[in-house]
């Protein structure tokens, strides 16, 4: 016999590339609803997308002379793609999916030594660089037309948007969040822009203007409490990143309607869902223990609503997100766990005492 | 869902018992084999020195070998025959390294020899119990195998309170220490009121995975009429860690680099309680214990009594022999057990089971990089940070793994066993305490060699030193000697000699 | 003005002053550094280095006159321990180390001269005139000093047996898949 081989010599039946899978899967509802709400240039986009972040990965780990294979088979670039597609404007043009695809991949993942070795999560890095770099295509959103309905684009009308650069006509609109803001430079009040544009109903299942796949609230959240079911992710950092966001919200709100969106406009818009249970979940770029997810994402909400209400763009995500993760290994530097018969500072628990 | 809980990190993982192929199987006794290897290093500490020599006859129970200082255990032959060899041989352990072993051909007769049954073993004295334990040669045989009486006297002068018994049994596969609670349930409670009063403690708590509930309703019902408690407690692995057992029966940690004592605690597995029963109420030292064979490729597991000394493959073949080829043998449970790279080592006191694994049982794919999942980190029964320490330990720095907890490390494999990317975090964790203790002692070495060296060279300058001294006075003596002819031969030069004793 | 360089010159002495007093008060005998390099050294003054014995070497490696490599008997260990402390980086792959050493005495060809155990630096050679001589493994530093010695060629340099004691896992092997 050759090595003697480490126990354990049992293993649970998982891998990576199971988790990556998971997840995808509960992303599915979501996406399809995406795509059935804004028709075949979703489509294109998040095919495009998807199809970049794949051939990128693949050519990078080559010119490495790693074994593509392996990493390719863990699903990673997909899923980094897949994120970063549901957070672009769904009628974009294909060179937003492709620009942004490869630069989670290449710049924000690989650069940094590839899985597991990056320190910004690669498709918020993307989002955020194609946000500032594209501002006017980046914020170009859609009024949902149902690809079952009479105003949907066809086929070969989506090839065109996508690909062709085609404007359609019924396409102008505004997201909830980019409404407020831009009312609010024309100096108009929530008490008399939100009427009208804000219906809770609306926002939980997705039939408003946004990102390809950050519409719909509730298919979102049912995706997340799989995963949590499904023990891939804890709750403390999604149920503290909407905790982040709904306390300020709510105190705000309270003090002054006319200024502040309430609690469910908060919630139900722009990437927060999306972002408190796909995002921030991510492993590499979040903290190790529960305790420090919790403060991460408490942190990343409260970033949130401040960019929100007080930055220059409508939408925090992204940024909040990107800012916490340079603070991940700080976190994990302060918040460990304690370790058995010591105390929290690591000395051993005295003697006779009740533990 | 305790979020901010002092006691938090639990951890612990549930992997597949895989009990179900062995339990319900009744504790059989093996046939005798055809030779026993009795390894002479069967426990914790110092091996122990042959008393027999080659060709001696010996009777069931006779002392072979004998403990060798204080922390050691004597060890005796498991049938009568004749002592075939003295010398090394394999042995259980990772390295594949022998072992000093006794050879035991048995003569078929297995003739016990004249055993000490006392009156009433119950009002023998503590010191006496536990005398009688180290002369038995019992160790902890959950796996430890630390010698059983060194903790009875430790414990009996620090006053324990709370006796443990841990029947938790949190490996999978392994069903022996289930079966002796279901079949020999009394004999167990026996084996703790004599520990009991060995120590002098009050309280006998016995803590079961609720996954055994024959085994609790059969210990509950030996216990009728003592004051040894049943208490179940939760199946998680590893809810056998004798630490881990003492938080969920009496939610008290031992202090990290203390004993269980300092809390007023003492552990021992139900098979070591069994064990003390034999040996104090029936004179019998230990020669054989319960070991389960188990996994995929044995035709038929079992949970046999197996005299010691017996190798491997002597239990698999009373088990039908293997069903296809085995991918891997193992010596105790899949999660801390060793390789077997042979199926002829030899049974020991601390081997609970020995399996024969599929690849499907195994399932080990290639490791794949970390991806911070931090599983690994809810997983860890002692607080630890798995991910990062073994990230440190791949870069060569130890020392930063050290500071993340890697001495509390205690080996038990649930972090390997949950990690999606398949990194055999354990196994860096036991190459960097082994790499640590071989510096610390090439330090020490370093240490003793330079006072060695010191001293040395003190001694040659001494010595250098007397020689001049001397030579200096042989030359003082001759000038001394050579002026005195001269001052007889020439007394008119005065200054002379002066000049000579300076030169 | 007069009152700007009054004010100055006094608080120029006066530091100038504090200054002497800690120089003279706090002043370090000798250089730390050599002792604490002679510390990180084996001690066995083997002279394998060339300098006579670790209290030279340590000198001369302070002085930057010698290679943190320059310690046969020390290994990577040394090596490593030797550069964080000078603050050199090295880099150790090229190291040459063969695992810690140990003499061995060949018995069959040892005649029992006692020329080893008279320049063996550590004691670790026990024996006496006309006997075979063996060596105390817990004292051996592997300088080999005795191996130049010996008339017979008996003494040789084995790597230490791995005993149950002292045998621990290798690291795991760099991932396939990375």
């Amino acid at each position: 016999m050759t090595r003697i081989a480490h126990s354990p010599h049992a293993h649970a039946p998982v891998s990576v590339g199971k988790v990556m899978a998971t997840v995808m899967a509960a992303l599915v509802p979501a996406t399809l609803y995406g795509f059935w709400l804004y028709g075949w240039p979703a489509i294109f986009l998040w095919t495009v997308t998807v199809t970049t972040a794949v051939a990128a990965e693949a050519l990078t780990v080559r010119l490495q002379e790693k074994p593509v294979r392996p990493t390719l088979m863990d699903g990673s670039a997909i899923l980094t793609a897949w994120l970063l597609a549901l957070s672009l404007p769904p009628f974009a043009a294909w060179w937003v999916g492709v620009v942004g695809a490869l630069f989670a991949v290449v710049i924000a993942k690989q650069v940094f030594g590839g899985l597991g070795q990056n320190v910004f999560n690669p498709a918020m890095a993307a989002r955020v660089m194609l946000l500032i770099s594209f501002p006017v295509d980046m914020t170009m959103w859609t009024t949902p037309m149902p690809l079952t309905g009479g105003h949907a684009p066809g086929l070969m009308e989506g090839l065109a948007i996508t690909f062709g650069g085609a404007h359609w006509d019924a396409m102008a609109s505004a997201s909830l969040l980019g409404h407020v803001k831009t009312e609010f430079t024309r100096g108009v009040d929530l008490l008399h822009s939100l009427p009208g544009y804000f219906a809770a109903q609306d926002s939980a299942i997705g039939s408003r203007a946004g990102s390809l796949g950050e519409t719909s609230a509730g298919l979102l959240l049912a995706g997340g409490l799989f995963l949590i079911a499904r023990r891939i992710i804890t709750w403390h950092g999604p149920v503290a990143m909407l905790l982040g966001v709904a306390v300020p919200a709510l105190i705000a709100h309270a003090v002054a309607p006319a200024h502040f969106l309430g609690v469910l406009p908060e919630i139900l818009s722009g990437g927060l869902i999306l972002g408190a249970f796909f995002i921030i979940t991510d492993p590499v770029t979040s903290p190790n223990t529960n305790e420090g997810m919790f403060l991460f994402g408490l942190l990343c909400g409260l970033l949130t609503w401040t960019i929100r209400t007080f930055g220059g763009y409508p939408e925090g995500v992204a940024f909040a997100v990107m800012l916490m993760n340079s603070l991940t290994p700080i976190i994990d530097r302060y918040v460990k766990p304690r370790i058995y018969g010591r105390t929290r500072k690591g000395t051993a628990l005295p003697v006779g005492k009740e533990a | 869902m305790k979020l901010f809980s002092r006691f938090k990190p639990q951890g612990g993982v549930h992997p597949d018992g895989r009990k179900d192929l062995s339990a319900d199987r009744p504790i059989r006794v093996l046939p005798m084999p055809e030779r026993l290897f009795v390894s002479l290093q069967q426990h914790v500490g110092a091996p122990a020195s042959p008393v027999v020599v080659v060709g001696e006859k010996v009777l069931k129970g006779q002392l072979i070998a004998a403990s060798q200082g204080n922390i050691s255990a004597p060890v005796h032959a498991p049938t009568s025959g004749h002592v075939a060899a003295i010398g090394d041989y394999l042995a259980p352990h990772p390295s594949g390294l022998p072992a000093p072993t006794i050879t035991i051909e048995p003569d078929g007769e297995d003739c016990w020899a004249a055993l000490d049954v006392p009156i009433d073993p119950y009002a023998l004295e503590p010191e006496e119990i536990a005398k009688r334990v180290a002369a038995a040669g019992i160790v902890g045989l959950g796996g430890a195998a630390f010698p059983s009486a060194v903790k009875l006297n430790i414990s009996r002068k620090t006053n324990v309170q709370t006796l443990i018994i841990n029947g938790g049994e949190c490996e999978p596969y392994l069903t022996c220490d289930d079966r002796i609670m279901r079949e020999r349930a009394a004999a167990i409670v026996s084996g703790i009121r004599l520990i009991q009063r060995a120590v002098g403690c009050t309280e006998a708590l016995v803590g079961i995975e609720d996954n055994k509930p024959e085994a609790i309703a059969a210990m509950r019902e030996a216990a009728k009429g003592t004051d040894v408690k049943v208490m179940p407690v939760p199946a998680m692995y590893p809810m056998g860690w004798d630490k881990q057992m003492t938080r969920a029966l009496v939610g008290k940690e031992v202090p990290a680099g203390g004993r269980s004592s300092d809390i007023g605690v003492l552990v021992h597995n139900v098979a070591t309680a069994y064990a003390v029963h034999e040996a104090v109420a029936l004179g019998r030292p230990l020669i054989s214990r319960l070991v389960t064979v188990s996994g995929e490729a044995v035709k038929i597991a079992c949970n046999l009594e197996v005299p010691l000394g017996t190798p491997a493959q002597a239990l698999f073949d009373y088990c039908g022999g293997y069903a296809g080829v085995p991918a891997r043998l193992v010596m105790g449970g899949p999660m801390m057990g060793h390789e077997m790279p042979n199926p002829y080592i030899p049974v020991v006191k601390g081997t609970s089971g020995v399996l024969a694994l599929t690849h499907k049982e195994i399932g080990q794919p290639v490791p794949s990089p970390c991806i911070r999942c931090s599983t690994c980190v809810r997983a860890c029964p002692v607080g630890l940070l798995p991910l990062e320490m073994a990230a440190h330990i791949r870069v060569g720095d130890l020392n930063t793994s050290v500071d993340f907890g890697l001495k509390d490390c205690i080996a038990c494999g649930s972090c390997s066993y949950v990690c999606p990317a398949h990194i055999p975090l354990v196994h860096y964790f036991n190459f960097a305490k082994g790499e640590l203790a071989a510096k610390e002692r090439a330090k020490l070495k370093q240490e003793g060699t330079k006072k060695l060296a010191e001293a040395r060279n003190e001694r040659m300058e001494k010595i250098a030193r007397a020689r001049e001294e001397a030579s200096r006075q042989r030359a003082a003596k001759k000038a001394a000697q050579e002026a005195a002819k001269k001052a007889a031969a020439d007394a008119a030069a005065a200054a002379a000699p002066q000049q000579e004793a300076t030169a | 003005m007069f009152v700007a360089v009054a004010s100055l010159t006094t608080l120029g002495l006066i530091l100038g002053l504090l200054l002497g007093v800690a120089a003279r008060r706090l002043a370090v005998e000798g250089n730390p550094l050599i002792e604490e390099i002679q510390a990180i050294l084996p001690g066995s003054q083997c002279g394998q280095c060339g300098f006579p014995g670790c209290a030279g070497a340590a000198q001369a490696l302070v002085a930057g006159e010698a290679p943190v490599t320059l310690c046969p008997p020390g290994g990577r260990d040394v090596v490593a321990a030797l550069a964080l402390k000078l603050g050199i980086e090295v880099d150790l792959s090229g190291i040459k180390d063969s695992g810690p050493q140990i003499a061995e005495v060949k018995e069959e060809l040892c005649i029992g001269c006692t020329r080893c155990f008279k320049v063996c630096p550590t004691d670790a050679i026990l024996g006496a005139s006309k006997h075979i001589h063996s060596v105390f493994r817990e004292a051996c530093t592997a300088c080999g000093k005795c191996v130049e010695a010996c008339p017979t060629e008996a003494i040789a340099m084995r790597p230490v047996p791995v005993t149950l004691q002292s045998w621990y896992w290798d690291k795991p092997e760099e991932r396939l898949a990375a």
